[in-house]
């Protein structure tokens, strides 16, 4: 796509079976002869290069450049910018820098602390029994184990549970149970069951047939050949997968908290709502910091199973 | 892995007895954990509330269907609102994320001791913090409407597009670079020639995606008052108007299958 120069050369390479070594090798070499002479250019040959553009078709490009334009001049004309309305809130703005500057950890400090906590915990338990869910869901995604219809129902659930956002489900569940904890924590569990059974299903799908075929030789049933030729190939991944959900669960029980599912995010939401910008800073600082400290986590881990 | 011999028997297991040990100690630690986790995060849970879910639900389900189909015409507007946010916060966010990456990437940055970890903390922050709080902040400084939105949506896709394209710019072949360096090329000109041309295609795909993620990202942001569907969704739960929440929910579902469509194809094309 970028560069047609190499396609002609890469077709033609590993594609010749029938001829002897000789032919095969002269037939890839480039055939343009030149001659250079001491101090001139050859006539007829191009002394200037002009790289191919991205896009090749001339046509196609500026129809491209011109939907673009127009998209934009209808996109930026439909967004109302309040003039006033933004001079306003430059001030406002600014205390939110000032309020980075020095957070206020003190004066909240309980309903952070008790926030934070509800959040790692959601985040947590509802990591773990997603991901006990998401292991035979997604067995029964992978088309190399499994029948059809078991398929067909297992990608089925990981549909749904991918089709919304987090927030959505959470309204649904805290019409459900009420407000508080456990509706995050279903929200939380919910939403894993799409993410790692799908990936984890995908990962089957790409191990390696051999050992499972070697399992199958040796008279193995279904579950002896998923512990013995299956798990061992995607553990690692699992692992890492698993502990990834951790953090965007994490960061998700941040903002399911404005519905009323628990966690910080109600806390944050009270501070903005308040213009208390030092306490919603030292919030988003503790969160920063959480999520820092899991991503180092996840290095170190993903080194340890590798 | 250890065999273990005995009368005349060989076994072979996976461990030695002082790695099961160990794999046990962990084991019981990680559940000790998950019970005293969960005990915390129940200790106000209602649990007849829980237990009265399944009714509920029921219940739920039936004031949702039929949705409000008629609701959908007062909707067209607001759901191109959305696209607008995901799209113009899209672009808006790749501007900003284009010159970080490149001074993040271990190769390009002009200083590893001092730019580098600047450009690495911004795009950590950004991606720390959800798109919802961060239409939080930009309705709470700007005002309700689509420009938080954009704002919203373009903080976060920084820290996304940002962190994928240096590590691609970080993997490419250093090959090209030093063909171009050897012709005499100014730096510039070798980020012009060797290394954009290479990372192109994996930028191109990064943004389509995270555009895709914004469409679906942008259908919520008007719970917190940034524009788009959202706002009537927060409007209908308000008013406990459950057909009408079926109905958004239903347009949400079009949306995103359509721009997943959408962006699978762009991709599709790309690689």
């Amino acid at each position: 796509m970028i560069n047609k120069y190499d396609s002609t050369a890469a077709e033609s390479g590993p594609f010749k079976p029938q001829m002897d070594s000789m032919t095969a090798d002269q037939s890839t070499r480039p055939t343009v002869h030149v001659r250079f002479s001491a101090g001139g250019t050859v006539p007829g040959y191009p002394t200037h290069w002009r790289r191919p553009h991205f896009i090749q078709s001339p046509i196609w490009r500026w129809l491209l450049y011109a939907a673009a334009l127009a998209y934009l001049v209808i996109g930026l004309g439909s967004v109302d910018i309040n003039l006033t309305r933004i001079m306003e809130g430059l001030p406002r703005a600014w205390r939110f820098v000032e309020g980075f500057l020095s957070p206020d950890f003190m004066s909240r400090g309980r309903e952070i602390w008790a926030g934070i906590l509800e959040s790692l915990t959601m985040a947590l338990t509802a990591t773990v029994v997603g991901v006990l869910i998401s292991v035979p869901i997604g067995l029964g995604a992978a088309r190399n184990l499994a029948p059809l219809p078991v398929y067909m129902l297992c990608r089925g659930i990981i549909a749904i549970s991918r089709a919304f956002q987090e927030i959505v489900i959470a309204i649904l569940f805290v019409a459900m149970v009420g407000f508080g904890a456990f509706a995050g924590f279903l929200t939380l569990a919910f939403a894993t069951i799409g993410f790692v059974a799908k990936l984890l299903a995908e990962d089957i799908e790409a191990s390696s047939a051999e050992p499972i075929e070697a399992m199958r030789s040796t008279g193995a049933g279904w579950m002896q050949m998923v512990h013995f030729g299956v798990f061992p190939q995607v553990m690692p991944r699992l692992i890492g997968l698993s502990w990834y959900r951790l953090d965007i669960n994490f960061r998700e029980s941040a903002v399911i908290g404005i519905v009323g599912a628990g966690g910080i995010g109600s806390t944050l939401n009270t501070a903005i709502n308040r213009y208390e910008y030092d306490s919603a800073a030292a919030i988003l600082i503790v969160i920063i910091a959480l999520v820092l400290a899991a991503e180092y986590a996840s290095g170190y881990i993903r080194r340890l199973v590798q | 892995m250890p065999i273990i011999s005995r009368d005349q028997h060989t076994d072979w297991r996976k461990y030695s007895p002082l790695q099961s040990l160990g794999r046990f100690i962990g084991w019981l630690g990680f559940v000790v954990l998950f019970v005293t986790a969960w005990q915390v995060m129940n200790a106000e849970t209602y649990w007849d509330f829980v237990l009265d879910a399944p009714e509920q639900g029921a219940i739920l389900f039936n004031r949702m269907f039929p949705p409000d189909w008629a609701y959908a015409n007062r909707l067209w507007g607001l759901l191109w609102d959305t696209v607008n946010i995901a799209t113009l916060g899209t672009l808006l966010g790749m501007l900003i994320a284009t010159p970080l990456a490149f001074l993040a990437a271990h190769n390009t940055t002009p200083s590893r001791l001092f730019i580098r970890p600047l450009a690495l903390s911004i795009i950590v922050a950004s991606r720390s913090i959800n798109s919802l709080i961060w239409a939080m902040l930009f309705v709470a400084i700007f005002g309700p409407g689509v420009l938080a939105g954009i704002l919203a949506i373009a903080m976060r896709s920084i820290g996304f597009i940002g962190k994928l394209t240096y590590e691609a710019i970080e993997e490419i072949s250093t090959e090209p670079v030093e063909a171009v360096e050897a012709t005499g090329a100014s730096g510039l000109q070798i980020l012009d020639y060797a290394i954009i041309p290479q990372v192109l295609p994996a930028y191109a795909g990064i943004s389509v995606l995270r555009w895709d993620i914004n469409i679906r990202e942008a259908t919520v942001l008007g719970l917190v008052g940034a524009g788009g569907i959202g706002i009537e969704l927060s409007k209908s739960l308000d008013t406990i108007n459950w057909s009408g929440v079926s109905m958004i929910l239903l347009m949400i579902l079009g949306t995103v299958v359509v721009s997943e469509w959408v962006s699978a194809r762009i991709r599709h094309a790309l690689i």
